[in-house]
C-alpha cells in the first residue's frame, strides 16, 4: 500500500512536469498552428541556468528567479527572430526551422557549459523525506507536485477568468476575426510563445535536481509532451492536464508493476525480458488506443 | 578530426622537419562529442600527458597520435578505424570506451595486420572465441569488476541484494557478473530503458527496492552517477540500504556529485582495477602531473589510456624498435613488461590483463574534496570466465 502511494506520487510528479511542458506546446500549436520542436530547448536552458546559479550561489530558489525571466527573454527573442516569420508557412517548414534551432542551442550549451552536464544542489529541507500520515515520501517530489498544481490552477484562472485569457481564446478560435475587432494578435502570439517558454523552463529546472542536466535533455521529453497534447486534444489546456497526468501515471505504474503482473501469466524469463520493453511502449500503445476511439483527442477545443 | 603532432611541438627546438615515415603512428578512437565526451577528454588528456612523459619519442622516433571521435556510434567507429588504417597509415589503433564500438571497428584494423589495443572496452566476445593474435586489452574483461564486487558483498555480510542496471548487453553482463560470486539472495532485479532516450527517473524502481527488504543495492549506471545517487538519496533509503556500484561513481562524477551535495554517495563502495591513491611511483607521478596540468583528478579511463604509451614504448623498444617486425612486437606486447601505473601485471592467454581488483570507499578527504580511497584487495589473479574459449595459435 505504501509502495503504491509512493508510486502514484512519482507518477503525478512526472505527469505535472509533462503538463508544464505540454501546456505551452499545446497553446502554441493550437493557437498559432505552429509546430515547435524546439520547445525542449527552453526546458534545457531553464535547467542549465538554474543549475549554474544554484551552484554558484548555493540557492536553488535564486536559480529559479534568474532562470524563468531569462527563459521569457529567450522565448521573446526566438519568437521575434524565427517563429514569427514562419506562422504562415506550412508545417514542414516549421519542423525544419525548429529542428535547426535545436541543433544550434544544443551546440551552444555544449560550448558554454561543456559536455558533462550539471547537478543541482537542493536546500536541506527539500533533500530529505516528509512523513505524511505515517508514509515517508521524498520531499522534493511533493514540492514538484505542489508547484505543478499551483501553476496549473493559475493557468486555468488566467485563461478562463481574465481579459487576457479571453483574448487568447478569441484568437485561438478565429484569428482574422479577432484581429478585425481590434485585438493585437501579433503581440498576443508573442506573449503566448514567451509564456510557453517560461513554463518549459520551469519544468526543466524542476527536473534538473532529480536527473541532472544534459545536452538535449528537452528533445527526449518533448516527444512525450507531443503525445500528451495529441491525446489531450491540441490547443486544450484541460486536455493537456488530464492527458499529462494519465501519461505520467501509466508510465510510472507500468514500470513498477507490469513485470510482476506479467509473471502471473508468463514464465519469469519471458516477463523479465519483455516486461521492461512493454512498459516503455505502454504510453504509445495508450495513445494509439485513444486515437482510434477519438481521433481529435480526449478534449478537443470546441471551436476547432 | 584533430591531428596532433605532439612530438613535433616538443622537439621543435632540436629537429625541424620530421618525416612521417620515421614516426610511430598511433590512431586513438574515443568519444569526443555527446555527453560522453567528458570520458573521451579524460583519455585524450592522459595520452597527451603520457607522450610528454615519454619525451615524445619511441625508440628514437617521434610519436604521432591521431585522435578520432566515434560519436558513441559503432558505425562511425568503424569508419574512423578504416580511415586511420588506410589514409593515416597508423601502425596501431587504440582507445575505445564502448564495447559495441570496439566490436564494430576491430575488423578493418586486424585485417590490415595492424595492432588493436583497447584501453577500456573489454567485451566477452573478444576475450573468448573471438580473441585475436593482434588484439590486446589493457583492461580486464568487462565482467571482472562486478565479479570482484560480488566478493565484496559476501565479505560485508550482505544477505539480500537488489540489482539495478540499464537494459542493454553490458547491463545484463554486470548483473550476471555480480550474481556469479554473490552468495546471498537477489530479492529484485530491474533493467531500465537505455539508449538514445534513457530512463533517468528511477523513483519507481527505488521505491520497489525499499519495499523489497534488501540490505544493499547493486547499481551500474555509467555516466549517470549524479542522477542515480541523487534519487537514491531522495528515496530516503541510504541508512537502511547500502549502495554498491561498478563503473558509475568515478573521478569524473565525484566533483559533480560534491558540487550538488549528494551526500548519500559518501560511504558507498565500489570495485576497480586502479585508483588515484594506488601506491606505485608511476601512479604518483601520473596523478600529480595530471592534476597539475589539467586541474582535476584523472579517472580510471585516463589511467589505462595513459598506460598505452609506456606499454607501446616498452614493447617496441624491446622488439628492436621496428614496428614492421610484427611477431617480435607481438611477443613483447604479450610480456607486458613495462612500468604500469597499476604495477606489473600479466596477460592471460586471450591477451586480457589478469588484474588485481580493489574495493574502494567513497570518502571526504581531510581537504574537503571527495575521493576514492582503496580499502583492500577484492580479487586477485583470477582469469576471466571466457579465456578458456580462446584458442590463439601462437
Amino acid at each position: 500500500m505504501i509502495l503504491l502511494i509512493n508510486q502514484i506520487l512519482n507518477g503525478l510528479q512526472l505527469g505535472l512536469i509533462l503538463f508544464l511542458l505540454a501546456a505551452g506546446l499545446s497553446l502554441v500549436f493550437g493557437i498559432m498552428d505552429f509546430i515547435n520542436l524546439a520547445h525542449g530547448v527552453f526546458y534545457m536552458v531553464g535547467a542549465y541556468l538554474c543549475a549554474t546559479v544554484a551552484i554558484v550561489t548555493g540557492s536553488f530558489f535564486l536559480g529559479l528567479l534568474v532562470a524563468i525571466p531569462a527563459a521569457v527573454l529567450l522565448g521573446l527573442a526566438v519568437e521575434w527572430l524565427v517563429a514569427r516569420r514562419l506562422y504562415k508557412r506550412d508545417h514542414l517548414d516549421h519542423v525544419l526551422a525548429t529542428f535547426g534551432l535545436i541543433l544550434c542551442f544544443d551546440t551552444a550549451v555544449k560550448y558554454l557549459w561543456g559536455p558533462e552536464g550539471l547537478s543541482v544542489p537542493l536546500p536541506v529541507w527539500l533533500g530529505g523525506q516528509v512523513a505524511l500520515g505515517g508514509i515517508a515520501m521524498p520531499a522534493y517530489r511533493l514540492f514538484v507536485v505542489a508547484v505543478g498544481l499551483v501553476v496549473a490552477a493559475l493557468l486555468w484562472l488566467v485563461i478562463t477568468r481574465t481579459r487576457a485569457g479571453m483574448l487568447v481564446r478569441a484568437a485561438a478560435s478565429n484569428e482574422p476575426m479577432a484581429r478585425a475587432l481590434g485585438v493585437e494578435t501579433k503581440l498576443l502570439f508573442t506573449l503566448v510563445f514567451a509564456t510557453g517558454a517560461a513554463l518549459a523552463a520551469l519544468a526543466g529546472l524542476l527536473v534538473a535536481p532529480i536527473t541532472g542536466t544534459s545536452i538535449g535533455m528537452g528533445n527526449q521529453i518533448v516527444i512525450l509532451a507531443l503525445v500528451v497534447i495529441v491525446v489531450g486534444g491540441i490547443g486544450s489546456i484541460k486536455g493537456a492536464f488530464i492527458a499529462a497526468l494519465a501519461v505520467g501515471l501509466i508510465d510510472t505504474l507500468g514500470r513498477a508493476y507490469l513485470v510482476g503482473l506479467m509473471s502471473l501469466v508468463f514464465s519469469p524469463t519471458v516477463s523479465s525480458s519483455a516486461g521492461p520493453a512493454l512498459a516503455s511502449i505502454l504510453i504509445y500503445l495508450s495513445m494509439a488506443f485513444v486515437l482510434v476511439l477519438r481521433p481529435a483527442g480526449l478534449f478537443p477545443p470546441a471551436s476547432r | 578530426m584533430r591531428r596532433m603532432t605532439i612530438a613535433a611541438a616538443l622537439a621543435a627546438a632540436t629537429t625541424t622537419a620530421v618525416q612521417a615515415a620515421d614516426s610511430v603512428r598511433i590512431g586513438f578512437i574515443t568519444t569526443l562529442t555527446t555527453p560522453a565526451a567528458v570520458i573521451g577528454r579524460d583519455m585524450q588528456d592522459a595520452v597527451n600527458l603520457a607522450v610528454e612523459h615519454a619525451g615524445g619519442r619511441i625508440a628514437g622516433k617521434p610519436i604521432e597520435i591521431v585522435f578520432e571521435d566515434d560519436g558513441l556510434k559503432p558505425e562511425l567507429g568503424r569508419q574512423k578505424a578504416e580511415k586511420l588504417v588506410r589514409q593515416d597509415k597508423v601502425d596501431i589503433v587504440a582507445g575505445f570506451i564502448w564495447s559495441n564500438v570496439l566490436l564494430a571497428a576491430r575488423k578493418p584494423v586486424t585485417d590490415a595486420g595492424k595492432f588493436l589495443i583497447s584501453t577500456n572496452a573489454g567485451p566477452s566476445e573478444l576475450a573468448g572465441k573471438g580473441c585475436h593474435a593482434n588484439f590486446f586489452s589493457m583492461r580486464g574483461q568487462n565482467d571482472m569488476v562486478p565479479i570482484a564486487l560480488g566478493e565484496v558483498l559476501n565479505r560485508r555480510g550482505v544477505r539480500k541484494l537488489y540489482v539495478m542496471a540499464p537494459n542493454y548487453s553490458a547491463g545484463k553482463d554486470m548483473a550476471a557478473g555480480v550474481e556469479w560470486t554473490f552468495k546471498g539472495e537477489v530479492v529484485g532485479r530491474d533493467f531500465t530503458k537505455w539508449g538514445d532516450d534513457p530512463q533517468l527517473d528511477f523513483s519507481a524502481e527505488l521505491a520497489k527496492a525499499k519495499a523489497s527488504g534488501a540490505d544493499a543495492i547493486f547499481a551500474f549506471y555509467p555516466g549517470r552517477a549524479a542522477a542515480f545517487a541523487r534519487q537514491y538519496q531522495q528515496a530516503g533509503i541510504s541508512d537502511s540500504v547500502k549502495l554498491y556500484t561498478v563503473y558509475t561513481v568515478d573521478d569524473i562524477a565525484l566533483p559533480r556529485l560534491q558540487e550538488a551535495k549528494v551526500d548519500a554517495v559518501l560511504g558507498t563502495e565500489l570495485t576497480d582495477y586502479w585508483s588515484p591513491d594506488l601506491k606505485t611511483p608511476e601512479n604518483a607521478r601520473f596523478v600529480a602531473d595530471f592534476r597539475a596540468k589539467y586541474g582535476r583528478t584523472p579517472s580510471n579511463y585516463a589511467a589505462a589510456a595513459y598506460d598505452l604509451i609506456p606499454y607501446v614504448k616498452a614493447a617496441l623498444e624491446q622488439a628492436g624498435g621496428d614496428i614492421g617486425a610484427t611477431d617480435k612486437v607481438r611477443a613483447a606486447l604479450e610480456k607486458a613488461d613495462f612500468a604500469s601505473v597499476r604495477g606489473r601485471y600479466q596477460l592471460g592467454p586471450n591477451h586480457f590483463p589478469i588484474d588485481t581488483y580493489y574495493s574502494l570507499d567513497v570518502v571526504a578527504e581531510p581537504s574537503g574534496a571527495w575521493a576514492l580511497r582503496t580499502r583492500e584487495i577484492a580479487l586477485k589473479g583470477e582469469l576471466d570466465p571466457y579465456a578458456r574459449h580462446c584458442k590463439l595459435t601462437q
